[in-house]
Order: structure tokens, then C-alpha cells, then sequence
């Protein structure tokens, strides 16, 4: 990592304020298997094929357990599953159905500490951030949709709105029990069944999930999951028997399963990248707006797609406003997710730790000013310092691209209308955040900013009864709220 | 003066509609529209793919006039877009029955219908966002609601098929996107365009402005892909594609627009069994809309 050119003032008085450690307890995971199959029909099955990928915990670089890379054969036998399991599932009255819900949300509450720091284990992010936020979620997810499930007439899709049949769905790392609960709750809640398959550096929880599903005495074949990489993604995908895609990842990977989808009657949905710009005015209040920066672009170690990875702030704030960010990002601490303290986790992988790294590299190199407190990283494990860049220009690759990493990039503007040009310019359209006192200016601006999702004076805000997804290339159709079911139902 | 004395008629030299205007192609080309018996009926303009690109540009240029009018005042051109058919019924009754071979009843009720579902549109304007939209009731003290906005630039691939498909399948893809607050650029059916040629001369006499609609008539497969491939098209109807493989067809179409992550309205399953006389629910109105939801923390 690059020396900083331009360092503050460590604000950080030695003694002073320093937190002695707060582990969580990784044995309150419960048991990790050495190695796990797949779960299909109401079982945990092996693979049809030997090849087994291994996921790590990435703040030590262990290896947690080996998984099995679903074959054509593996996703075949979930989707005949699944098929199977369909004509009943969604033939069950509404209110049933409502009941299996119901009964996961509660298990998920039940044994939400054990799932947090499972998760925290297998992602590398943040305890605070999986016990306080991602697994109340889940939960909530779960409970939210359970209740369509017999309102469906009421939906504003017509009388007796029809499920599509067995959903395919494939989700990302980053937040690996929250995108399940996005995809599978309303899955079933509108009586369709599922294949899912996890990412492939975060499937545990996945499987945890499957267990709950046993518990909750779901019927078999109802929820199948299959693990492996984005070769049993695309398999799955491309799986002639099922009759919707739900996807939530990169941008070009949603643009190959959309080309891959086309001419079949597949339902697809999409949720892709992002670049949301971050508007701070001039008459911001700006201690909120520094916690609303902080928590937009170093939340979840920015690998969030909804992630405020552009800040835009008006020219006659600028010094003020950097200078107390800076002092903020020197007090975030990186580290041990299992530790209550840490603010950032580690990164996901290996991989994505290289990506981050070229990107911030080729920020420097194209002329933008780089800045990191100075704090110590773990020897083993994936990590990067929360990263300020400013003197951006919006030709830079660090203003264009998205980098899905703790790495936050400073432009300016004068006028309401420049912060508006300037945050429509980008292909995606996820979300925006926009910190002004002027009430009308918010309107204004929320009007006219092309986002799914606008966060005036707050940022990061999810709610299962609020619809979420993005404009142009952030994807297509939106998760969450009375919204949220459409994608699951023939309309 | 003879009673008798013969009497040649005035030939109709049809055009394109683009940004409220009405150019020849750039091609300097037309071909020939014949009626569903082969007889000739009028030369239609060749339109190139730089016609359809042209088109898109005025279509992206009244985005932001047309989405940013009220809806009330969006309802108002709509219905005066009814009125002006109104005057003009006969002669798309005559267009349409010598499209699609129907008798001059048929052909005047189908249009009767169009004028109808012009009046329908213009009262969903102002009603839209209440059924789209909804305030969400977050756990937590902020305000949270979602409006429909429309999603910009939409291509549309004209019905070719289908019982009324020359006029009033031309409407009824047409009027839910305007209605909505998108503009259009509209590839018109291949062999029948001169309905939706017509129609642009309509919209240009009813408060629509400019670059709203816009009408390319030519190959279908020159303009389809144009518009699928444009980087400026924010989603596109295909309710005219054929289901079949081949360029200008509908999987072709699909592909094309992925490369951008347009919204697709797939065609029908069997675009020629289609009977646009039936009942269009919302389903076009709803599938040009994106969902904007915005948060704000509620306190003292």
C-alpha cells in the first residue's frame, strides 16, 4: 500500500480512548463441518461430481471447510426437486404457507448470535455489523413477506396472482444471509420453490440455513441450495425447467445471464453495481453528514453495491468538511471482525483485495491525491485501510468504476445543478444520498437524481417493506416491499 | 362546368415523424405499401438506421419537457390526442381496413376503440402513482415512499400481427408509454406503416411536443436493432418482434439490449394470435416505470 502523501493529525492521544478487546466467542458459530454437499429435497446430498472448493476465513486465511462445486448434474437434481415440490407448495393455502415463514423468521431470531458470528467467520465483516444490522434483517425479511403470503389478492396484481414455478437464484458474498433472505422469502411467500446458489467464498451460512429449514419442517424440495462457483451460477441459470432468475452481483456477470435469458420465457431480475454519489451541501450539518459519508462508503468494507463511493461536496465546504472526515476516519478500526470494536472487517478475499488494490493504484496513477489514517493491519489475512481520494476528476477510472472496497472518491461541485449532472453521469443508477437542511433542495434533487434509492440526510438505510434496486445498469426489478413480489409472480 | 369532368386525387406523400417534424429519409429512399391484397396503396419512407438514431436523439431531447409536465397536464394532451382522431376517423378507418383487408365497419370500429383507449391512457396519468406507489412503513423514525418515474427513451417494435394490429395495436403500446411520462421512438409495422405514419401527423396537432413520439417507417430489421443496441434506449417493447431466430427477431433483440440492461417487454407468445381488441390491464402502463424510493429521518 502506498505511504500517505498527505497524513492528518493522528487524533488518536496514545492511552487515550483506546478499547481493550471485545471478542465474540467463534465457538458460538456452532459446529463448521470439514466438509459439506449440497442440500437437496430435504437433504444434505453429496456431489455428483469430486471436484470441492475450499472456503477461508479471510481475517486469518484458515480454511473453514471444503464445499462441493455443483455439477450440471447437481443443479439438475435441485431443479427436479424443486419441480416436484411445487405443485404442492403452491397449491398450500396462503396462510400455510404464511406459517412456514413465520416459523423460519422465529428460528433465525432464535439463533441469530450463532448465524452472526458465522457469518462474521466466513464474510470477514464486522460482528457489530452481522449481530446489529444484517441478521435483524433477515429476520425481518422473513417475517415481512410471511405476511403476503396470504394477502396476495391484495397486492395490486390482479385476483389471485399465479407463482412463476421453481426460481433460480444466484447472490453475492457481501452480505450472504441478507441477499438469501431478499430472494427466498418472497420466493415462497407468492408459492414458488427455489434453488439458490451462495457465492462460492460464502456458503456457509447458506447451509446453516438449509438446517433451519428442517427445523421449521418445511416441505422437502421446497428451498434446495447448491454451492459452488459461477459455473453452477450459469448452470443453474440455464437450466431449461426453471421459470425465473433472480441474480444479485456484478454488473457484467447480470448482463451475460441477461443475454443468456434471452428468447426463453425466463422472468429475470436483476440487481448489479453501483456508484452512488454522496451530496453534501454547503449548509449540511456536517458532523451527521461525516457519519453518513463514513457509514456510505466503509460500511460492510464498501462492498456494498448501494455503497456512496462517489462524494460529492460543494466547493465552499470542502476544506471543513475533509478535515473533520479525516479526523472521523482516523478512529475507525480495522481488524478482528470478531472483535465488538471493529468497524472494518476484512476483505472478502484474495481476489477482491488485489481488485481493490489496482484500482486505488490506478487512481494515483492518474493524478488523484491519496490519503489513509495510519493504523495497523493483521499480518495474515485480506485488509485495506479505509482510502480518501481527493483532486478527482469524473474521467478518473476511481470516479467511473465500481471498486467494492473501503475506498471513497472526493469531487467537488458549486451549484445544485453541477451536483446533479454530475451524479447522473454514470451508467448505474443505484442510489444516491444527498445532506442539505433546505428541504425543497431535497425534493429538487431526489426528483431528479436517476436512483432506485435516495437517502436524504442518511444513508444505508434497508428495510424489508422498502422496495430496493436500481435505474439503467444497476439492474431491473426491485426486492423488498409490495414491489418486491412482483418478480415472483405472473403479472 | 361537366359534372362529369374527371377528377384526379391528391396522392399522400407519407413521412417520418421525428422531433415533431416530418423528414423525408435521409436515405432519399421509400418502398412500396401495398393492401393486404397486393395492390399499391402509397410509397413509404425508407427509414435508415441514422433515422432511427436521429429519432432517439429528439426522443432523449423531450425526456425531460415531457416527464417533468404534470400528470394532469399529460392527461390533457393525451385526450386531445382522442379528439383530434375523432375528426380524422374515417380516414384511418379507410387506412386500416386497406391494411389489414377488413371491411369498412370493422376497420371504423377498431378505430373507434383506439380513439377509446386514447381516453382511457388520458385518465391513468394522474392515477398511475397512487396504485404504484406506496409509503412504506420502515421500522424506524424516518419517512419512506416510493414513486413510479419513467424510465426514459422507449423503443417500440409496432404490432405486425394480430386482429387490429395496424392501428389500435399501435395505440395500445404507444399511448401507456407516453401516458407515463416516457418518449418514443416507434418502429412501425414493416408492411403496414401507414396508420402509424398518420398518427404522427395526429400527435403533431395535439399539444404533444415534439420528439415525444416518433415514427420510423422502413425495414424492420435496420431500425429493431438500432433501437435494442442504442445506448440512449432505456428499455424497449417488443411487442411487434417475431418469436423466432434471425436478426431483427425477437431472441436477437433480447441479446442486443442486454449489452445495455435495457428493460424487455417480450413479445407475445404467439404475437399473431393477439386480438388488441381485448382489455390491455396495466401491465404496459407499469413496465416502463422504475421504482424511485427515497428516505429521510423524521424528528423534532
Amino acid at each position: 500500500m502506498a505511504k500517505n502523501k498527505n497524513a492528518a493529525e493522528p487524533v488518536r492521544k496514545s492511552g487515550l480512548f483506546e478499547y481493550a478487546p471485545a471478542p465474540e466467542s467463534p465457538a458460538a458459530a456452532g459446529d463448521i463441518a470439514t466438509s459439506y454437499g449440497h442440500f437437496i429435497n430435504g437433504e444434505f446430498a453429496d456431489s455428483s461430481g469430486s471436484e470441492a472448493l475450499k472456503t477461508v476465513n479471510p481475517a486469518t486465511e484458515q480454511v473453514l471447510a471444503e464445499f462441493a462445486q455443483g455439477t450440471d448434474e447437481d443443479v439438475d437434481r435441485a431443479v427436479k426437486a424443486a419441480r416436484k415440490a411445487f405443485a404442492d407448495w403452491s397449491a398450500l393455502p396462503g396462510s400455510e404457507r404464511a406459517k412456514y415463514l413465520f416459523r423460519i423468521a422465529r428460528i433465525i431470531q432464535e439463533r441469530s448470535r450463532e448465524l452472526a458470528v458465522l457469518e462474521s467467520i466466513d464474510n470477514g465483516k464486522p460482528i457489530k455489523e452481522t449481530r446489529d444490522v444484517d441478521l435483524p434483517l433477515v429476520a425481518a425479511h422473513f417475517f415481512y413477506y410471511a405476511g403476503w403470503a396470504d394477502k396476495l389478492d391484495f397486492a395490486g396484481y390482479g385476483p389471485s396472482p399465479k407463482p412463476l414455478g421453481v426460481a433460480g437464484q444466484v447472490i453475492p458474498w457481501n452480505f450472504p444471509l441478507m441477499m438469501l433472505a431478499w430472494k427466498i422469502a418472497p420466493a415462497l411467500a407468492t408459492g414458488n420453490t427455489v434453488v439458490l446458489k451462495p457465492a462460492e467464498t460464502t456458503p456457509l451460512t447458506a447451509l446453516r440455513f438449509a438446517e433451519i429449514c428442517r427445523q421449521a419442517g418445511l416441505p422437502k424440495g421446497v428451498v434446495n441450495i447448491v454451492t459452488g462457483d459461477g459455473r453452477t451460477g450459469a448452470a443453474l441459470t440455464a437450466h431449461p425447467d426453471v421459470n425465473k432468475v433472480a441474480f444479485t452481483g456484478s454488473t457484467p456477470v447480470g448482463r451475460a445471464i441477461a443475454k443468456q435469458l434471452a428468447g426463453t420465457r425466463k422472468k429475470l431480475s436483476l440487481e448489479l453495481g453501483g456508484k452512488a454519489a454522496n451530496i453534501v451541501f454547503d449548509d449540511a450539518p456536517i458532523d451527521q453528514a461525516v457519519e453518513g459519508i463514513v457509514n456510505g462508503i466503509f460500511f460492510n468494507q464498501g462492498h456494498v453495491c448501494c455503497a456512496g463511493s462517489r462524494l460529492l461536496v460543494q466547493e465552499s465546504v470542502q476544506d471543513e468538511l475533509l478535515d473533520a472526515l479525516k479526523r472521523r476516519m482516523a478512529t475507525l478500526r480495522v481488524g478482528d471482525p470478531l472483535d465488538k470494536n471493529t468497524d472494518i472487517g476484512a476483505i472478502n478475499s484474495a481476489a477482491q483485495l488485489a481488485r481493490i488494490t489496482e484500482l486505488a493504484t490506478a487512481g494515483e496513477a492518474e493524478g488523484a491525491e491519496r490519503w489513509a489514517p495510519e493504523c495497523e493491519l493483521p499480518s495474515a489475512g485480506y485488509w485495506f485501510r479505509p482510502t480518501l481520494f481527493t483532486g478527482v476528476s469524473q474521467a478518473h477510472r476511481i470516479a467511473r468504476e465500481e471498486i467494492f472496497g473501503p475506498v471513497l472518491s472526493v469531487l467537488t461541485f458549486r451549484t445544485p445543478a453541477e451536483a446533479l449532472e454530475k451524479a447522473n453521469n454514470t451508467p448505474y443508477g443505484l442510489s444516491a444520498g444527498i445532506w442539505t437542511e433546505k428541504g425543497s433542495r431535497i425534493l429538487w434533487m431526489a426528483d431528479r437524481l436517476k436512483a432506485g434509492v435516495v437517502w436524504a440526510n442518511t444513508f444505508n438505510k434497508f428495510d424489508p417493506t422498502s422496495p430496493f434496486g436500481g435505474y439503467k445498469e444497476s439492474g431491473y426489478g426491485r426486492e423488498g416491499g409490495r414491489h418486491g413480489l412482483e418478480a415472483y409472480l405472473d403479472v | 362546368m361537366s359534372e362529369t369532368a374527371m377528377r384526379l386525387d391528391v396522392f399522400k406523400t407519407y413521412k417520418l415523424y421525428v422531433g415533431g417534424k416530418f423528414p423525408r429519409s435521409e436515405s432519399g429512399r421509400v418502398y412500396e405499401v401495398t393492401d393486404a391484397k397486393g395492390q399499391w396503396l402509397a410509397n413509404a419512407p425508407l427509414g435508415t438506421r441514422k433515422d432511427t438514431r436521429d429519432a432517439v436523439l429528439a426522443a432523449r431531447a423531450a425526456v425531460k419537457g415531457w416527464s417533468g409536465t404534470t400528470a394532469y397536464n399529460r392527461g390533457q394532451v393525451l385526450y386531445r390526442v382522442a379528439e383530434m382522431l375523432q375528426g380524422r376517423r374515417e380516414q384511418f378507418a379507410a387506412e386500416v381496413a386497406a391494411a389489414e383487408g377488413l371491411g369498412g365497419k370493422k376497420a371504423a370500429a377498431l378505430v373507434d376503440q383506439a380513439i377509446d383507449r386514447w381516453v382511457w391512457y388520458a385518465g391513468w396519468t394522474d392515477k398511475v402513482a397512487q396504485i404504484a406507489g406506496a409509503a412504506n412503513p420502515v421500522a424506524g423514525p424516518f419517512f419512506n415512499l416510493s414513486v413510479p418515474e419513467p424510465t426514459g427513451v422507449v423503443g417500440i417494435v409496432a404490432p405486425q400481427t394480430g386482429y387490429g394490429f395496424s392501428f389500435l395495436g399501435l395505440v395500445s403500446v404507444l399511448a401507456p408509454v407516453i401516458a407515463t411520462g416516457n418518449t418514443a421512438v416507434v418502429a412501425a409495422a414493416a408492411d403496414a406503416p401507414l396508420p402509424a405514419l398518420s398518427l404522427g401527423e395526429v400527435l403533431a396537432t395535439s399539444d404533444v411536443p415534439g420528439g415525444v413520439v416518433n415514427v420510423i417507417s422502413g425495414r424492420t430489421a435496420d431500425i429493431a436493432p438500432t433501437l435494442a443496441s442504442h445506448q440512449d434506449v432505456n428499455a424497449l417493447d417488443l411487442a411487434g418482434a417475431i418469436a423466432a431466430d434471425g436478426p431483427g427477431t425477437a431472441t436477437a433483440l433480447e441479446e442486443l439490449a442486454a449489452d445495455t440492461l435495457k428493460r424487455v417487454l417480450r413479445t407475445a407468445v404467439d404475437p399473431a394470435a393477439q386480438d388488441w381488441t381485448n382489455d390491455p390491464g396495466t401491465d404496459r402502463l407499469l413496465s416502463f416505470l422504475e421504482t424511485k424510493t427515497v428516505w429521510h429521518p423524521m424528528g423534532q
